[in-house]
């Protein structure tokens, strides 16, 4: 994998932290998210939540080609699987960063799962979440954190 | 100090179960039952499957995938497994290959689908060295051009399994069953299945085969030998997403893909 060419806008600009690892490859990190060390996203406006996966998971998975979605109404727990993507041969678990109850699916990632890969904060989301428990949110990583856990995770291998 | 026991040390363990004829998906849900509640490390080898049996990945469709009229009219299981990767029919003469890992006992190597099937590829380099150009293809083990071993994976947290389903020999017969998927790899260069794929009976004896799988295992893991009926019922506790589908489904899949095929015809 090279490095990748990033077109910021001004207006994406101020909210984008670029982490690079060791080998010049580069995953965007959006300043207003929080993660979790399972590489998932999450977006929290009041008690309601939209959950990914990042850009650093989407790059190491490859194609995505089918999301499993969760069904509406099911409780989700910080931690725990609640669906899947597939790619490359592989199903790999999308673990919640947040306790609660799913509000909304995206049906898009129905037709188009490659939405993961090429919009994984935006047209990509997954699910929305009612939370549970706002205090949750102190055990998950700001875009600092995160970025530095993946330039570590990647100086590994 | 014994000179194994050197060797072995410091190295993971991992439980081998060796099978023989277990149906397949008494197989598949097992595998998911271990990676899903088990902490520990397991290969698993089923040398042959006791009927012939269709298994599609976990996105599966079957009007995509399978020739729905003859497999009702000759009632073949149809299974979706819990992995990604594509469909095949597999038997008697299928040897099946299962490796559920922690992520950490094997940390040269990240929980993602590339970096395991690299893993992978390695070990079975290991197995078929010297065999006739044995490779991992765009994710098929082939020799030169053609497929002998088909894989798929399914990742979680902390645990990842492997497992690959080995054409030891097959039925041209069987094949048939199958459409061609419309996902397929380049180096496929729409050959049909007879053209693309190989049997690996021309290739090495099945009893080596398994003989040097085990081997290379045991390069990286610390084997102890476990016996089906030894595997703790406890495991059980999960919500498994391996089936086996209906002939019922199978006919109002057949159904609904006859009428919207009607309809776009008359329109």
């Amino acid at each position: 994998m090279g490095s990748r060419l990033l077109c910021a806008s001004s207006r994406f600009a101020s909210h984008l932290r670029i982490s690079v690892s060791q080998r010049g490859f580069s995953s965007v990190v959006l300043k207003d998210l929080k993660y979790a060390d399972s590489h998932e996203w999450v977006k929290i406006k009041g008690n309601k939540a939209t959950v990914g996966i990042t850009d650093h998971a989407q790059e190491h998975l490859g194609d995505v080609v089918y999301v499993e979605l969760p069904d509406v109404g099911r409780s989700v727990s910080q931690g725990e699987s609640f669906g899947a993507v597939e790619s490359v041969k592989a199903t790999s678990d999308i673990n919640s960063p947040i306790s609660g109850k799913v509000l909304q699916v995206n049906q898009h990632l129905s037709e188009s799962p490659a939405l993961v890969n090429s919009s994984p904060y935006e047209e990509g989301w997954i699910i929305k979440v009612e939370i549970s428990d706002a205090g949750e949110v102190e055990k998950l990583m700001d875009s600092d954190k995160y970025s530095k856990f993946c330039e570590e995770e990647d100086a590994k291998h | 100090m014994s000179v194994n026991r050197i060797k072995n040390l410091g190295f993971p363990l991992m439980n081998l179960v060796k099978l023989r004829g277990t149906p397949i998906l008494q197989q598949l849900v097992l595998e998911e039952k271990l990676l899903r509640n088990s902490s520990e490390n397991w290969c698993i080898i089923n040398n042959g499957t006791n009927v012939p049996t269709i298994v599609m990945g976990m996105s599966g469709k079957p009007c995509e995938l399978l020739e729905l009229g003859s497999v009702i009219k000759d009632q073949i299981p149809v299974i979706k497994r819990f992995t990604g990767g594509g469909t095949v029919i597999v038997d008697k003469n299928t040897v099946f290959v299962s490796l559920i890992c922690n992520k950490d006992d094997v940390p040269n190597v990240q929980p993602y689908p590339r970096s395991v099937m690299a893993w992978s590829g390695s070990l079975y380099s290991d197995v078929f060295n010297g065999i006739s150009d044995f490779q991992l293809r765009e994710n098929d083990y082939v020799f030169g051009d053609r497929k002998f071993g088909g894989n798929a994976q399914s990742i979680t947290r902390n645990r990842w399994i492997h497992h690959t389903s080995f054409l030891w020999d097959y039925s041209e017969g069987n094949m048939s069953y199958l459409k061609l998927p419309s996902r397929v790899p380049q180096y496929r260069l729409e050959r049909d299945h007879t053209d693309f794929v190989c049997r690996m009976k021309d290739y090495i004896e099945r009893s080596v085969f398994i003989e040097k799988t085990i081997n290379a295992v045991g390069t990286q893991f610390m084997l102890k030998e476990v016996n089906l009926n030894e595997i703790d019922d406890s495991y059980g506790e999960h919500l498994e997403s391996t089936r086996l589908l209906t002939m019922n489904e199978l006919k109002e899949t057949l159904a609904k893909t006859t009428q919207i095929e009607s309809i776009s015809q008359v329109g």
